[in-house]
């Protein structure tokens, strides 16, 4: 009962989805509404377990003083921070207990939940990810080495779109004439994007896409059974 | 007051770029302090977000002002509330109900719209008429996609060993997979260089008043 | 003279973030081309007809805002030229807030416009491919209120939108899943909807299939140069323009590091093979 009943109702809905698709009528186009306004709701819940199970850990880490505790800590005490001051005064249009937080926007210039956004997630986000730029310099330095005809031909398309996607792409090629626009390096870069990058990435399309109508297939007959987690 | 907070936050982002960017050098305190305080921030936002978004506009909402028109809605409910028994060992079975419906949903969805889009529509331009088109290079351009798809689908067939003669097609299609990665390796130096660009032009602009 | 790895990391770190503020300091002014991926984008904009009502969903956070923000403030500085309607919607839910910054920002150019009647902000929903065929089939269904809980019946302009197919043109700014993929499928492929969008210039290579004959996508804004490309179109010299002057001083740095690395491991073989 605790594998084989979630296995039937994967295969009851997965099915309804199907059918609905080739009989768009009542009552399969109600059926299949009502299962799509309930799956947000029940994501919505699946949100809500991760943030949970995050506190557990972090808690986990903090009462056992584990390595680097401190921070585990400063990382729930900012959670707080935010999740206490969004439930008071809400974000952006949105009302929170204690109102839509006028009278504190006028204060601090916004909302306190969309000051910490601004001021405090934006930048982190931003920078965060801002590191790849510094790492991929590094890589095109170390590992970026030309070793058989493939990584030729990987290191000279590369180098035509990098040129070609800026403006100094323009400029070296610019003076050519109208009958060798071919190869003004922007033009050959964007023929590279339009032809054979584009084969490729259908090849890598269609594969993948029959691999995806396999899987699913098979969560749906109950063969791939993995989300079902351990043996309990 | 405002100008004043205004300063003030324009400042704490200065201080957490900066720490961020101290990893460049080594992992410090600095830089551990800001990546959990940019854990615990991203995680309240999204807890914000899901109870402003959909638990309120699209459950609760719903039950308080209708409560006999809206009953249905008692059941996702009473499905979200069988994903939270996932976090006790003894209840996590009961998680398996929930789970079953998102992935059977999602997995019929995904197969249709993955059949269309990814393989009949993939296919559909691919069939294309090359001559047809009005210039050499695009006559060229339109022989390379079709000789490159067909290539690079040969190439992902693993179920019989390809040798000999027939390797060719798939030594094709990895040259085109090639050109590829090639592109690919050239777009994501300039996704990247862009991010690095959004910072700078925040130290140096908002924070210093440099440009 | 022998550099060690750590030094030698640190000084390529070094000089790339003075190739990248030097330009930021001092601009160039650099002209770019526009590619045709671009150009089919806005013209999708441009030629639907005034009062159309179109759909932007921001499906992206602030890690990519370089790219993502000049984009969405084009199209909808776009759009409000060409008198239409604008409804944001978010995947994601930091896309509500980047929604919010962009509105807020083009607004500035044209205070006339009202929120309720010539744009509204419906807020994030979760669920991806889900949630797009349900706006399909029921739009009020999917968003009983808008982000600041005003209910979808007293909004004016949603009155002449039910589902998917009211609307005239979407376009979903994405970086990552889900995102423009999910909006192709579902929107273009199953309602019939036409969709463009843009993306991150990681993941353009592998959305310009879409670009076909079958007209999956309108164009495609791939990066920052896009962006920069689309504000070249509307005339202006926009956030992402200004930026271009370093993007192009960085990436022939990366070429001289490619080249500097090939070499030194050519010598290093050559002094090994004697």
């Amino acid at each position: 009962m605790k594998r084989s009943f979630p296995l039937v109702f994967a295969f009851i809905v997965g099915f309804l989805v199907l059918l609905a698709e080739f009989i768009p009528h009542r009552p399969f186009s109600q059926l299949i509404s009502t299962l799509e306004n309930w799956f947000m709701i029940i994501a919505g819940f699946a949100i809500l377990l991760g943030q949970i199970s995050l506190i557990r850990v972090n808690s986990r880490i903090i009462s056992n003083k584990e390595h680097d505790w401190q921070y585990h800590l400063a990382g729930m005490i900012s959670f707080a921070l935010m999740l206490i001051v969004g439930v008071l005064w809400g974000m952006r249009e949105a009302p929170g207990i204690l109102g839509k937080g006028e009278d504190i926007a006028l204060w601090m210039g916004m909302k306190p939940f969309d000051y910490l956004f601004t001021y405090a997630y934006m930048p982190l986000s931003a920078t965060v990810f801002s590191l790849l730029a510094f790492f991929i310099a590094s890589a095109a330095y170390r590992a970026f080495i030309i070793r058989g005809f493939e990584s030729n031909l990987l290191m000279i398309t590369a180098v035509i779109v990098i040129i070609g996607r800026t403006s100094i792409g323009s400029m070296l090629t610019g003076w050519l004439p109208e009958s060798w626009s071919f190869w003004h390096i922007p033009n050959l870069a964007d023929f590279i994007m339009e032809y054979p990058n584009t084969a490729a990435q259908r090849a890598i399309m269609i594969s993948a896409g029959l691999g995806i109508i396999g899987s699913s297939l098979r969560i749906i007959l109950g063969i791939e059974r993995s989300y079902l987690g351990g043996d309990k | 007051m405002t100008g004043f907070m205004n300063l003030l936050g324009i400042w704490l982002s200065a201080l957490f770029t900066l720490s961020i960017f101290s990893f460049l050098y080594k992992d410090n305190p600095f830089y551990k302090f800001a990546e959990q305080v940019f854990v615990g921030l991203s995680a309240a936002y999204w807890l914000v977000n899901i109870i402003y978004s959909i638990m309120i506009p699209n459950l609760f909402s719903k039950l308080i002002t209708d409560f006999s028109g809206n009953l249905i809605l008692l059941i996702p409910a009473a499905l979200g509330l069988m994903m939270l028994m996932r976090l006790h060992p003894a209840t996590q079975w009961i998680s398996r109900y929930p789970i079953a419906i998102m992935i059977g949903t999602t997995a019929g969805i995904s197969m249709l719209r993955y059949m269309k889009s990814d393989i009949l529509n993939q296919v559909t331009a691919t069939m294309i008429n090359p001559f047809a088109a009005e210039t050499t290079g695009a006559v060229v351009g339109n022989l390379l996609l079709i000789i490159g798809t067909l290539c690079g689908v040969y190439f992902f067939y693993f179920s019989k060993k390809q040798e000999g003669i027939y390797a060719a097609p798939s030594k094709l299609g990895i040259w085109f997979l090639m050109i590829s990665f090639g592109a690919t390796f050239g777009y994501t130096v300039m996704a990247r260089i862009s991010l690095l660009i959004g910072r700078l032009e925040f130290l140096l602009g908002d924070w210093l008043h440099l440009i | 003279m022998k550099i060690s790895a750590g030094l030698e990391r640190r000084l390529i770190y070094s000089i790339l973030f003075i190739a990248v503020a030097l330009p930021l300091l001092i601009p160039i002014g650099w002209k770019t081309d526009i590619s045709g991926y671009t150009q089919i984008a806005y013209d999708l904009v441009e030629h639907a007809p005034e009062g159309t009502i179109a759909l932007i969903s921001f499906d992206y956070d602030p890690s990519t805002m370089t790219e993502m923000q000049p984009m969405a403030e084009a199209q909808i500085e776009h759009a409000f030229k060409r008198n239409q309607r604008v409804i944001a919607t978010a995947l994601w839910p930091m896309g509500v807030q980047m929604a919010e910054e962009a509105f807020g920002k083009v607004l500035l150019d044209y205070p006339d416009k009202k929120y309720g009647v010539d744009y509204v902000n419906l807020g994030y929903k979760v669920g991806g491919m889900v949630t797009i065929q349900a706006m399909g089939r029921n739009l009020r269904e999917v968003y009983p209120t808008d982000q600041g809980g005003t209910p979808y019946e007293d909004i004016p302009m949603l009155n002449e939108v039910r589902r998917l197919k009211d609307i005239g043109w979407i376009s979903s700014l994405s970086s990552g899943t889900p995102g423009l993929k999910e909006w192709v499928m579902v929107a273009r492929d199953a309602y019939g909807v036409p969709v463009t969008g843009g993306c991150t210039a990681i993941s353009a290579p592998g959305f310009f299939p879409y670009v076909n004959e079958q007209r999956q996508l309108y164009g495609l804004l791939g990066g920052l140069k896009a962006a920069s490309e689309y504000e070249s179109l509307l005339g202006r010299i926009g956030s992402a323009t200004t930026k271009m002057d370093a993007q192009s001083v960085a990436h022939m740095l990366i070429l001289v590091f490619i080249a500097i690395g090939n070499v030194k491991v050519y010598v290093t073989r050559r002094r090994k093979a004697q």
